[in-house]
């Protein structure tokens, strides 16, 4: 995944647009880039390519259905842990390995690792955090949402 | 509402990404055997139930210059955090904003807000405004910067039921 801005000539002002209005979706339809290029006065076929091209150049890491797990009986939980430095890497493949961490970031703190485990079934979340623990011997912080205010999508390219 | 071997499928199938063709639901239904409007009824069901929140880009925040992420957390009143919450959710910069549970003693935070900027400098100035409007119901904070991204995926269904 791209880690870098994109140099300022990259995205011409229709793909800024583009990566504003795909935020809030899509409409389930037969032809749904259609609607979205009349939208933007450009044709279907732009609207592919584009976003195709957005994908391939990193200005989005995908585009697809985003899924709560709540809704359908699992459930999501924020988790952290304290990882030593010199096991840090080692420790990353063993949690990056579960299919049910959704994404981890590195973070400056000495709660060091942060990653989102998302499963289908709401006891997935204690059996992967405890499977995680034993392979690590390390304790997993666990940090479900209780509530969440928001707002909307607000990325402006 | 309970998701079906079918619905499970078509999530399973799109959670790479919806093909980028002109009909992308026929085209699921394709590799499915199953047919077009069977698709898109189930995910408009799906969309419904809030199972499926949306269909959309996911914008890669580092590629757009968004290279300052900072998970800033709040000490505050569990009396006035769901009053406060609301507040910090709708400032324009804060793009996530959660009550979570504390740790004790490790860990006193119980309000999350995700703070997403071109620079430290400038979501240092944003933590600021969130201190302020908390006031003397927060009793400390703190923000951990992001400084590597070890996976992103998001979620994935198993296939099998």
């Amino acid at each position: 995944m791209r880690r870098t801005p994109l140099p300022a000539t990259a995205l011409d002002a229709t793909d800024r647009q583009l990566i504003n209005l795909l935020q809030d979706g899509i409409a389930v339809e037969s032809s749904p880039f259609e609607t979205v290029g009349a939208r933007l006065a450009i044709t279907e076929n732009e609207v592919i390519e584009r976003i195709t091209r957005l994908r391939a150049i990193g200005a989005i890491t995908r585009f697809g259905p985003f899924l709560d797990a709540a809704a359908m009986g699992g459930a999501f939980c924020l988790c952290a842990m304290s990882v030593p430095a010199e096991r840090f890497d080692e420790v990353t493949d063993l949690v990056n390995e579960h299919s049910e961490v959704a994404h981890n970031y590195e973070r400056e703190h000495k709660l060091n690792m942060w990653f989102v485990l998302a499963c289908d079934r709401k006891e997935g979340i204690e059996a992967t955090a405890s499977r995680i623990e034993m392979e690590t011997g390390l304790n997993v912080f666990k940090f479900p949402k209780l509530k969440e205010f928001f707002i909307g999508f607000k990325v402006a390219a | 509402m309970t998701i079906d071997a079918k619905d499970r499928k078509i999530l399973s199938a799109t959670q790479g990404g919806l093909p980028l063709v002109s009909k992308p639901f026929a085209e699921i239904a394709s590799w499915l055997k199953m047919d077009e409007v069977d698709v898109m009824n189930r995910i408009t069901a799906m969309q419904k139930a809030g199972i499926v929140r949306r269909i959309a880009i996911a914008p890669n925040h580092y590629a757009l210059g968004m290279v300052a992420n900072g998970m800033s957390v709040w000490d505050v009143d569990d009396e006035d955090v769901n009053r406060l919450g609301p507040l910090v959710g709708k400032l324009d910069f804060v793009t996530h904003c959660y009550v979570r549970p504390r740790a004790l003693p490790d860990w006193p935070y119980n309000l999350f807000a995700m703070i997403h900027g071109f620079d430290r400098a400038s979501v240092e100035t944003h933590r600021n405004e969130i201190s302020d409007l908390l006031g003397t119901a927060c009793r400390g904070n703190d923000i951990l910067y992001s400084t590597r991204i070890l996976k992103k995926t998001g979620m994935r269904i198993s296939r099998e039921s």
